[in-house]
């Protein structure tokens, strides 16, 4: 067998055997992943709904700025946190540069606008459905946010599935703000970065296998609640 | 229960204009509806008469005039005048959570919304849907149920827009009995329809709107035998008066 088979048989055998570095990095890069996206949520899915409800001056603007930081790549979201978290920062008090806190933080500023674009979309569109029936039965809009968001549960969990795709799948802005630090901040993507470059192939293919699997399952549940979606709600 | 209140009509509209993208809609209206007869508001297509009642809800705001009720809602209260839409729109949710919701937003406490949502569906006969997806149901149960959601709050004044114009003739005649009990407990009526047949059956006096303007206002059969006004006449008999 060649070098890169025997890689890719013991990427296998690590995966099988349950290899307690690789479970490391998967479960630290689980774990950043998640908070970031429940963090990045909580603040994106009011904020969208708001946007796409409410009425006031510069709102447009503000539309075109978080559709535009939809395509903000992760490097300059690392080099910003990195910025705002380092000792001279404003936020350097702190003192979370180069922990997972600050992973956390990098990933919910790239994710956030990705969920807030995507929610005022979703919204705007079944507001222009609801308003007049809203308004008519005197909802306010609390009420009719809360109702909006209730009505599009499927799309929104698709957006938040999305959202963590991505998260989990970005290096620079992890790779800046936790610096890549062996069991404290190593996670899969810094980790295939630096394996590779290593020459250390089993280590970097097991934990590519693990990624894309992830994200597979992600595409697949993304699919499923949109199929349901459309069959039980019409 | 909630306290005796004073009555929101009659409602009065005073030269009300309505502009839209440089075009006059609504021009100069004078309008009073009274509590009692069911009001049907004919006339050919842009007219203005689905703008005319957005105002009379306050869906839309004139762009001049005043608009004025005998005791005004305030912001925050519970409303007391309903709109059922041409075009019914249900939550993605149950017909019976369609109901809660309107009760909820209502200000109806939690332990009466149930019940009051039941009593609701089983009077406009959908009580065996209550647990279905609302917007799985035919148009014409759909329409239904916004009746019901509309009833169930016990309105002042109802205004319907077109409510029938996407149904068959079973459907519409359900509507239309639907709409006479409503009338028959206590509710104002106020109708947008293209259906002739229907101002006949379901109208006691018309409101004829021609390019923005009031027309004509007469009690139903006076209007279907003497129109007083060549558009009304025009109308009637099918034809186009603005050609």
């Amino acid at each position: 067998m060649n070098t890169l088979g025997l890689a890719f048989a013991e990427a296998w055998s690590m995966i099988g055997r349950a290899d307690p570095k690789l479970l490391e990095i998967v479960s630290l890069s689980l774990r950043v992943s998640l908070s970031a996206v429940v963090v990045a949520t909580l603040l994106a899915l009011p904020f969208g709904a708001a946007l796409a409800v409410t009425r006031f001056p510069g709102r447009d603007a503000l539309v075109v700025v978080v559709n535009a930081l939809l395509g903000l790549p992760a490097v300059v979201v690392g080099l910003a946190v990195y910025l705002l978290l380092s000792r001279a920062g404003p936020l350097g008090a702190f003192g979370i540069l180069f922990t997972p806190a600050a992973m956390v933080v990098a990933q919910a500023v790239l994710i956030f606008p990705l969920v807030a674009a995507l929610a005022r979309q979703a919204v705007a569109d079944a507001w222009r459905e609801y308003a007049e029936q809203f308004r008519s039965l005197g909802a306010g809009p609390v009420a009719s946010s809360l109702a909006l968001l209730h009505d599009l549960r499927f799309s929104l969990v698709t957006i938040v599935l999305a959202a963590f795709g991505r998260a989990i799948a970005e290096v620079g802005a992890v790779m800046i703000v936790g610096g890549n630090i062996d069991g404290v901040t190593r996670v899969m993507t810094t980790a295939i970065a630096l394996e590779t470059s290593k020459g250390d192939l089993p280590l970097a293919l097991g934990l590519g296998i693990v990624l894309l699997a992830i994200v597979l399952v992600l595409n697949v549940a993304a699919h499923l609640l949109k199929e349901r979606a459309q069959r039980g709600h019409a | 229960m909630p306290e005796r209140r004073e009555p929101l009509l009659p409602l009065a509209l005073e030269r009300v204009g309505f502009v839209a993208g440089g075009r006059a809609i609504l021009d100069h209206v004078d309008l009073e509806l009274a509590a009692g007869p069911r009001t049907v508001i004919l006339g050919p297509n842009g007219a203005g008469k689905s703008v005319l009642m957005r105002i009379c809800h306050g869906l839309l705001a004139p762009t001049s005039g005043t608009v004025r009720w005998a005791h005004p809602e305030r912001p925050g209260e519970p409303r007391r005048q309903a709109m059922v839409f041409q075009r019914p729109v249900m939550l993605r949710r149950s017909v019976l959570g369609n109901l809660t919701f309107a009760l909820a937003v209502a200000g109806v406490p939690h332990y009466e919304r149930e019940s009051r949502a039941f009593a609701a569906l089983g009077r406009v006969g959908l009580g065996a849907f209550a647990y279905r997806p609302a917007r799985v149901l035919s148009g014409g149960e759909q329409q239904r149920l916004a009746l019901a959601r509309a009833w169930m709050l016990e309105p002042e004044v109802l205004f319907l827009d077109e409510p029938t114009a996407n149904l068959d003739p079973g459907a519409t005649r359900e509507i239309e009995s639907i709409v006479q009990s409503i009338h028959a407990s206590g509710t104002k009526i106020v109708m947008v329809t293209h259906n002739l047949g229907q101002a006949q059956r379901l109208g006691d006096e018309v409101l004829f709107v021609e390019r923005g303007r009031i027309a004509e206002r007469a009690p139903v059969e006076r209007f279907f035998r003497h129109p007083a006004t060549a558009e009304a006449d025009a109308f009637l008999k099918g034809e186009l008066p603005w050609h």
